[in-house]
C-alpha cells in the first residue's frame, strides 16, 4: 500500500476509518460485495427450506425442523404463515439486498471511479452514507423474523388488501424506505461522478460499457425508486392509521367487515410497484451485462462487436423500461385496453435486449478466446440468459399470458435473467476482479468446480419449473399437492430441491476459495489479464486516491490486438 | 379428474383453448428454433477461435483495400448512404433483431391483439349468456345464480354472515329465488357463460386451467369475464394469486354439465335454499 507516499498532509487512518466507516470508494465496494453475498446466501437459505415443504409437502424438515418455534413449524413441519413469510423474504432480500447491491453497490462502487479515471466517488461521505443506510435496513429486514407475528408473508410484491391485512408488513415497509433512500444516495452519486470526474480523454464515446451500464442503471433507479417510497409510505399510513389509499370500501374479511373507511384501490399500488419494479429487471440485468461485455472483450482480444449498439440498446432499454410496467398486469383487472398497450411496448424492448445479445456473441467471431474461468462464466451467461429472454415471449404477449400467468412458467422464466444470467455473470467477476481488489489471483481447478457444479445445477433447478408451468401449476402454494392439477408434475419439485440442494454445495469452494486467496492466493501482476480499461492502470491493490497521477486517456476501451503493434493490447492510458 | 392433466398442457375445454395453446405451441417451436440455430452458431465459434498458438485475434475493422476507398468515395454523395456504408458492420448484427422483430410484429398483429380482444375485451350481451356472479374469500369461492326471475338480489357487507356467505339482502324480492354455493361452479356446455367476478377480501384470482381461463378478482371491483365450455366434465377452479396461509387450499370444482343435467341441478339447489334469514343487525353480529 502506497498510503504513505499519497497521504503526507493525510492523518494516519485508525482500523475504524479504514475498514468500518470507510470513505473510500473501494473499500465501501468490498463492504458491499460481503455485506451482499451473505444476504444472497440468506435468502437461497430461506428457499432451501422452502424447497422441502414444495417436495415433501407436510414432512418435518430434516435437522432444521425443530429449531424454529412451534408457531413456525408445529413439530417441524412448515406452517403455512412461515412457508408465505420466507417466500416474501426470499423475493426480497434477493431482489433488495442481494443481486442490486452487489451489482451496483459493490462493481459499480469500486469499479467506476477506476475505469473513468478518478480518485474516489463525487461524494465520498455520501457514499458511505448509502452503504451504512443498507446494512442497518437489510438487518432490520432480517430482524422481522424474531418479532410477533413473524416476517411479512405477502411475497415480494405486497399486494394490498392482503399485505395490509397481513402480519410483518410494516417492517418490511420500513426497511424497503430505508433501503430506497440508500439506493437513491449511491445512484445520485453515481451520476455525478461519471459526469464530472472523468479523467481527462474519457470522452463518452471511449466509456467502458460496464460504466455504461452502471450509468444507466443510475438513472433507473433515481427515476423508479420515488415512487415505490412513496407508495410505501402510503401503505404504511394504511397499516397504521387505516387511511384506505389501497383498501375499496365493504370488505368483509375473515367474517368481519373491515374498519378502515374504504374508497382505495388495490391497483394503485401494483400500478406504482410495477412502476419501480420493472424498471428494478433492468437493474438487476444491466450491471451484470456489463460485466460480461468486459470479460468477453478482454478474452476474445479483439475489440467489441458494436460498442455503439450495445451503449445505444443499453440506453434503448433504460427508456422503454419505464413504458412496460403493466404487462405484470395483464390479468390483474386494469383495463383490458391497455394490455395491447403494453402488449406493444413489451415486444418493443425485446429488441434492444437481442442486440445486445447479439453483439456479445458477435464479439467472438475472428477472437483468440482464453477460456480462463471468468470468461466460462461470461460464456454461461450467453445461453441461459437467452433461456430466460425467449421464455419471456410467452409471457410478455397478452393472449399466451392469460394461461401462463402466476404459473412456475414465470417462476422459471425470471430466474433464468437473474440467477442464470445476473448471479452467473456477478460470479464471473469476482474471479475477473479479484486480482484487482486482493492483488492475489483465486485458484483456477475450485473456480472449475464451483462454475460447472452451478450453472447444471442452477439449470436442473430451473428448467422443471418450465415444464410444469406448462402443465398449469400455480407459484406460491404452500402444498403444491392441495391442487389436482398439480399433481402429475410433482415429482419435478422433488427434481427442482435436489438441485437446489446441490446448488448449495457446489457453493462451499467458491466461498473456501474467495476466503483462503485473499490470504494465500497466487500473487498477480498489477495488469494480469492484460487488460486495456483504465482500472488496470494502478497498482492491485489500488491505494488510498487510486491512480498516483491522473492518467490520460488516448483511445476507446477495447484496443485489443491493435493494427500494427506487437502487443495484443493497447491500454487507455498510454500515449504510445 | 387428473386425467384431464399431464406433463404438456391439460386437456382443452372451452371454445377458446384452442387459440391460446396455438399461440403455446407456435412460440415455443419458434423459440427452440431460435435457441438451437443459435446455439450451433455459438458452439462453432466457440471452437473455431479458440485461442490457438500463433493465431492472433482478427479485428473487423481492418484496413480499408483501394476498392473500398473506392467505394465509399462513390457514396460519399449521399449523406444517407454515408452513414449506411460506414455503420454497415454495426447494421449487420441487426439482422437477427429484423427477424425476431417481423416475428413479433406478425405474432402482435394476426395474432395477440385479434385473440385478446376476442377474449378479454369484447363480451357477450347478458341476454345471451348464462350470468353466473363468482366472489372470492380467504379461503373458498362463493358463486352467486339469480335463480329463475333471472335478476341477482343486492349483496351487503354487513349482512356477511357464515350461513349468508355472500350478505345476500332477503328484503330485496331478487333475492328471494337466488342461489348462493359453496366451491362449486356449475355451467352448461356450450353457451356462453357470463361471469362477474370480485372479492370480499383480498385479491384472489380465477384459474381454470382446462379453460386456459385466468383473471385476478380484484375486492371492490366487479370484472367481467366469459367463457364458453365445450366439453362436459368436471374441472378444477384454483386460486392463482397469493392470498394467505390457505392459499393452496383454496379451490372449488367446476362442473361442466348437459342443458338437461344443469337445470336439474339448479333446481335441486333453489329447493334445498334455506328459508330466508331475518336480517340482522351488524352491530349485534359483530
Amino acid at each position: 500500500m502506497s498510503q504513505e507516499s499519497h497521504g503526507h498532509g493525510h492523518h494516519e487512518l485508525s482500523f475504524w476509518e479504514r475498514y468500518v466507516f470507510s470513505v473510500d470508494h473501494k473499500v465501501i465496494g468490498l463492504q458491499y460485495l460481503i455485506t451482499s453475498f451473505l444476504f444472497l446466501l440468506f435468502g437461497f437459505g430461506l428457499m432451501m427450506l422452502m424447497r422441502w415443504q414444495l417436495a415433501f409437502p407436510g414432512q418435518p424438515i430434516p435437522f432444521f425442523g425443530h429449531l424454529f418455534s412451534p408457531e413456525l413449524a408445529p413439530n417441524g413441519v412448515m406452517s403455512g404463515e412461515f412457508y408465505n413469510s420466507l417466500g416474501a423474504m426470499h423475493g426480497t432480500i434477493m431482489v433488495f439486498l442481494g443481486v442490486v447491491p452487489l451489482g451496483v453497490g459493490a462493481y459499480g462502487n469500486y469499479l467506476l471511479p477506476l475505469q473513468i479515471g478518478a480518485p474516489d466517488m463525487a461524494f465520498p461521505r455520501m457514499n458511505m452514507m448509502s452503504y451504512w443506510l443498507y446494512l442497518p435496513g437489510g438487518i432490520l429486514m432480517l430482524s422481522s423474523f424474531l418479532m410477533p407475528g413473524g416476517a411479512a408473508q405477502s411475497g415480494w410484491t405486497s399486494y394490498p388488501p392482503l399485505s395490509i391485512i397481513n402480519p410483518g408488513q410494516t417492517v418490511w415497509l420500513l426497511s424497503m424506505v430505508i433501503l430506497i433512500t440508500s439506493s437513491l444516495l449511491g445512484s445520485i452519486n453515481f451520476l455525478v461522478t461519471s459526469i464530472n470526474m472523468r479523467a481527462p480523454g474519457m470522452t463518452l464515446g471511449r466509456l467502458p460499457a460496464f460504466c455504461w451500464a452502471q450509468i444507466v442503471t443510475a438513472v433507473l433507479l433515481l427515476l423508479a425508486f420515488p415512487p415505490l417510497e412513496a407508495a410505501s409510505v402510503l401503505q404504511l399510513m394504511d397499516r397504521v392509521f387505516h387511511t384506505s389509499f389501497y383498501m375499496p370500501a365493504g370488505l368483509v374479511i375473515l367474517g368481519k367487515t373491515y374498519a378502515g373507511s374504504g374508497g382505495g384501490q388495490p391497483l394503485l399500488w401494483q400500478h406504482l410497484f410495477w412502476f419501480l419494479a420493472h424498471p428494478e429487471v433492468y437493474v438487476l440485468v444491466l450491471p451484470p451485462m456489463g460485466i460480461v461485455s468486459e470479460i468477453i472483450a478482454n478474452n476474445t482480444r479483439k475489440p467489441l462487436h458494436g460498442y455503439k449498439t450495445l451503449v445505444g440498446s443499453m440506453v434503448a432499454i433504460g427508456i422503454m423500461s419505464f413504458l412496460v410496467w403493466a404487462h405484470h398486469m395483464f390479468l390483474s383487472g386494469m383495463s383490458p385496453v391497455l394490455g395491447n398497450f403494453f402488449l406493444v411496448t413489451t415486444m418493443i424492448i425485446s429488441v434492444p435486449s437481442v442486440a445486445i445479445l447479439t453483439c456479445l456473441i458477435f464479439s467472438l467471431k475472428g477472437g483468440s478466446i482464453r477460456y480462463n474461468v471468468p470468461m466460462l462464466f461470461a460464456l454461461a451467461f450467453l445461453p441461459l440468459f437467452g433461456i430466460g429472454g425467449l421464455t419471456g415471449l410467452p409471457l410478455g404477449l397478452t393472449v399466451t399470458d392469460i394461461y401462463l400467468h402466476d404459473t412456475y412458467y414465470v417462476i422459471g422464466h425470471f430466474h433464468f435473467v437473474v440467477v442464470t444470467g445476473s448471479i452467473i455473470a456477478l460470479m464471473g467477476g469476482v474471479y475477473y476482479w479479484f486480482p484487482k481488489w486482493y492483488g492475489r489471483k483465486m485458484n483456477d481447478t475450485l473456480g472449475l468446480i464451483h462454475f460447472w457444479g452451478s450453472v447444471v445445477s442452477m439449470f436442473g433447478i430451473f428448467f422443471p419449473m418450465l415444464i410444469m408451468g406448462l402443465a398449469g401449476a400455480s407459484r406460491r402454494l404452500y402444498d403444491p399437492t392441495a391442487q389436482l392439477h398439480n399433481l402429475i408434475v410433482q415429482p419435478l419439485n422433488v427434481v427442482s430441491t435436489c438441485f437446489a440442494y446441490s446448488l448449495a454445495l457446489f457453493q462451499l469452494p467458491f466461498i473456501y476459495n474467495f476466503f483462503h486467496s485473499m490470504w494465500a492466493g497466487e500473487k498477480t501482476e498489477e495488469n494480469p489479464w492484460q487488460a486495456t480499461t483504465l482500472e488496470w492502470a494502478c497498482p492491485s491493490p489500488p491505494p488510498h486516491g487510486n491512480f498516483v497521477k491522473t492518467p490520460r486517456v488516448y483511445r476507446g476501451p477495447y484496443e485489443y490486438t491493435p493494427h500494427g503493434r506487437k502487443a495484443d493490447f493497447w491500454p487507455q492510458h498510454e500515449a504510445n | 379428474m387428473t386425467s384431464n392433466y399431464g406433463w404438456g398442457l391439460p386437456i382443452a375445454a372451452s371454445t377458446y383453448a384452442g387459440k391460446i395453446d396455438f399461440g403455446i405451441w407456435m412460440i415455443h417451436i419458434a423459440m427452440i428454433l431460435i435457441f438451437v440455430l443459435w446455439g450451433i452458431f455459438f458452439t462453432y465459434l466457440l471452437i473455431k477461435y479458440r485461442k490457438r498458438p500463433g493465431v492472433p485475434a482478427v479485428r473487423e475493422d481492418h484496413p480499408e483495400t483501394p476498392i473500398e476507398v473506392a467505394a465509399s468515395d462513390a457514396v460519399a454523395t449521399l449523406p444517407i448512404a454515408t452513414m449506411l456504408s460506414q455503420n454497415m458492420d454495426e447494421l449487420k448484427s441487426l439482422t437477427p433483431d429484423l427477424v425476431v422483430m417481423a416475428f413479433e410484429i406478425a405474432l402482435i398483429v394476426f395474432y395477440a391483439i385479434p385473440s385478446w380482444n376476442a377474449i378479454k375485451i369484447s363480451m357477450p350481451d347478458p341476454k345471451d349468456a348464462v350470468v353466473i356472479h363468482v366472489v372470492g374469500e380467504q379461503f373458498g369461492w362463493d358463486i352467486h345464480y339469480p335463480g329463475p326471475d333471472g335478476k341477482f338480489g343486492r349483496r351487503k357487507a354487513e349482512l356477511v354472515h357464515f350461513n349468508n356467505p355472500l350478505g345476500l339482502d332477503k328484503t330485496d324480492p331478487d333475492a328471494a329465488d337466488d342461489v348462493v354455493v359453496g366451491n362449486e361452479l356449475h355451467m352448461p356446455v356450450n353457451k356462453k357463460i357470463l361471469i362477474e367476478l370480485t372479492s370480499k377480501d383480498v385479491i384472489h384470482d380465477f384459474f381454470v386451467p382446462e379453460f386456459r381461463l385466468k383473471q385476478d378478482a380484484l375486492p371492490g371491483t366487479a370484472i367481467p369475464v366469459w367463457i364458453e365450455p365445450n366439453r362436459v366434465g368436471k374441472y378444477e377452479l384454483a386460486c392463482a394469486q397469493l392470498c394467505g396461509f390457505g392459499h393452496s387450499l383454496m379451490r372449488a370444482d367446476v362442473y361442466v354439465d348437459t342443458p338437461e343435467d344443469y337445470e336439474k341441478w339448479l333446481k335441486s339447489r333453489a329447493a334445498a335454499t334455506p328459508a330466508p334469514a331475518k336480517p340482522s343487525n351488524p352491530a349485534e353480529d359483530f
